[in-house]
């Protein structure tokens, strides 16, 4: 029974929380919404810190941890939250604060030495927690949530307050984090870019509803999606290392038959990859371009146009089973005459690499 | 004298060993929860700080009577009589001294952040444990600084121990009530050498506690 099964509900005033859902039992899931979507709510119940309304059931892999007649305080449910302030004991240093976790923990789970590794915390044990970076003092809040044996992680925007180089640090952690650890991760951020480096499945949230849920691939193309229509919007696909080519410091990627260059990467032929594609990155050609520096350049067809806002158009292009997205002017639109099912170049001017190694 | 002063030091250290059992969870319970009864316990609390003594005293004295109902209860319950004893005057101070002791705790448990214990409750660490491990570390120095109020303030109690004490020596005569007896009988040289204890004693007690709560305060 590999699941989490999701049922509560919650008003407070104007707010309303009402989810009724089954996430996978393993990954990564993510949780996307605005502020004041509900999501640091909807993890507060599932952590047993706010009570949902009678009709509440919440069960992870098989353990019920909250219905009718059974609602288990936050300490026994094995649900270990990291909260966007680290929220470190200021009396105890870093290994105190792990150790804090370590000998409450009821469950098997990663020992100390592990934990420290995966988080960079080797130096840092006998540090204070007022002596540390935002950044460093959000990885020892990981590396205390991990240590406490979790059945079930949930991380609420860990990475808000902390630096970019802080962030991009962290994130390739977390990234090897969820390959090494065999623990469902329930990961809220209003960031897709974060999302689409971690999440392998995708809910998400707008005033207090679901608004759609499932694969984060299949979800990130899909138009009718609010998604697809906010400034960062992009694809997620997934590609493959083809060949390197040391002498420009390029590797060649197979994606659905066709080529993307991208710099020259460490891993070996063959490795599977997924790629991020904005939308604004991504013009139109009826023709092969014959006289361009951009080097990416994709056969594909158009499956679906939609407006979106005043001058802009979002058109979803297919390239063999996965798609993209790209966004053009209204007046580019016009004057290409783009119908659906016609065939079409699609210059591809950024490519980000996401995280490495992953099956998905 | 000394066994003024011996009894003074007994009745400061049993009231504050009682001043820190019961204001403790009085104190957490004030700094907890906001309703009319936290509010009405807070003023009861709070009485001492404005109400002469002697009217306390006066109200203990009523009440510790062997006709009372209280004085009558604690006889049948400790088979002995509570007016004029030792029991009698550490009541009187534990009802004196609450608010220093009370006051102090109830601002530092107001400070302890509630993401800290919710950290802590999904950590694995039940109520108790989260009071032990959290709120009793980061409220330590308060402790000490409540103790070293509720010790000093009963050393220097007066006028609940002369209304209720009875004067009577190695029972209830304290330092202060010795003082005030050997001024009636004009015995100031005697009312010298208690008068310069106390206040050596008292700069003694207080500086040795500001100093341990201060190194605590560095520490935490």
């Amino acid at each position: 029974m590999s699941e989490i099964a999701l049922r509560l509900s919650l008003s407070r005033g104007e707010f309303s929380l009402a989810v009724d859902t089954r996430l996978p039992g393993n990954g990564v899931t993510g949780i996307y919404g605005a502020s004041g979507s509900g999501k640091t709510s909807l993890l507060s119940c599932i952590a047993g810190l706010l009570r949902g309304e009678p009709g509440t059931h919440i069960q992870v892999n098989g353990d019920l941890l909250d219905n009718e007649d059974l609602c288990l305080p936050p300490q026994d449910r094995g649900v270990a939250y990291v909260f966007q302030d680290a929220r470190l004991f200021p009396h105890l240093d870093v290994a105190g604060n792990l150790d804090y976790a370590l000998r409450r923990r009821r469950r098997a789970g990663p020992d100390t030495g592990q934990v420290s590794e995966w988080l960079g915390l080797q130096d840092l044990l006998t540090r204070h927690s007022a002596e540390l970076s935002r950044g460093q003092q959000q990885r020892v809040a990981i590396a205390r949530a991990l240590l406490s044996g979790p059945r079930l992680v949930l991380m609420d925007e860990p990475l808000a307050n902390i630096d970019t180089a802080g962030r991009r640090e962290l994130l390739a952690r977390l990234a090897r984090l969820r390959r090494e650890l065999d623990v469902p991760m329930i990961y809220v951020s209003h960031d897709m870019a974060e999302l689409a480096e971690l999440a392998d499945h995708l809910l998400v949230l707008n005033h207090g509803q679901v608004t759609s849920e499932g694969p984060l691939l299949e979800l990130s193309s899909r138009l009718e999606l609010a998604l697809s229509h906010e400034e960062q919007a992009a694809a997620v696909v997934r590609a493959e290392i083809a060949e390197h080519d040391p002498a420009y410091g390029l590797t060649r990627l197979d994606f659905e038959a066709q080529e993307l260059w991208v710099n020259q990467l460490a891993m070996p032929a063959g490795t599977p990859l997924r790629l991020r594609l904005p939308a604004r990155d991504i013009s139109l050609c009826r023709e092969r371009p014959q006289h361009t520096s951009i080097l990416n350049l994709l056969a594909t067809r158009v499956t679906d146009i939609e407006s979106s806002g005043a001058s802009r158009v979002l058109v979803r292009l297919a390239v063999g089973e996965q798609f993209l997205l790209a966004r053009i002017t209204r007046k580019s639109v016009d004057a290409l005459a783009l119908r659906v099912g016609e065939s079409l170049y699609a210059q591809v001017k950024s490519v980000a690499l996401l995280n490495d190694g992953r099956h998905d | 004298m000394a066994e003024a002063l011996w009894l003074t030091l007994k009745l400061a250290t049993v009231s504050t060993l009682w001043l820190l059992l019961l204001g403790t969870p009085l104190a957490w319970w004030l700094a907890r929860r906001r309703s009319l009864a936290t509010t009405l316990v807070e003023t009861v609390v709070a009485l001492p700080l404005v109400l002469p003594p002697t009217v306390l005293g006066f109200y203990l004295l009523i009440a510790f009577a062997p006709q009372s109902g209280f004085g009558q209860a604690w006889e049948a319950l400790t088979g002995h009589r509570l007016a004029f004893s030792f029991s009698a005057l550490v009541i009187g101070s534990v009802l004196y001294s609450l608010p220093f002791v009370v006051q102090p705790l109830q601002a530092a448990f107001r400070q302890v952040p509630d993401s800290l214990l919710e950290a802590a409750a999904t950590l694995g660490a039940g109520p108790l444990d989260r009071w032990r491990s959290v709120v009793l570390p980061l409220c330590r120095s308060s402790f000490i600084a409540a103790a070293s109020l509720g010790f000093a303030h009963t050393v220097g109690e007066f006028g609940v121990v002369l209304m209720i004490g009875g004067n009577i020596p190695g029972e209830t005569q304290v330092l202060s009530i010795a003082l005030f007896d050997r001024v009636e009988a004009l015995d100031f040289t005697a009312a010298h050498q208690l008068a310069a204890g106390l206040v050596l004693f008292s700069l003694v007690t207080l500086f040795l506690l500001y100093r341990s709560s201060g190194r605590w305060a560095v520490r935490t």
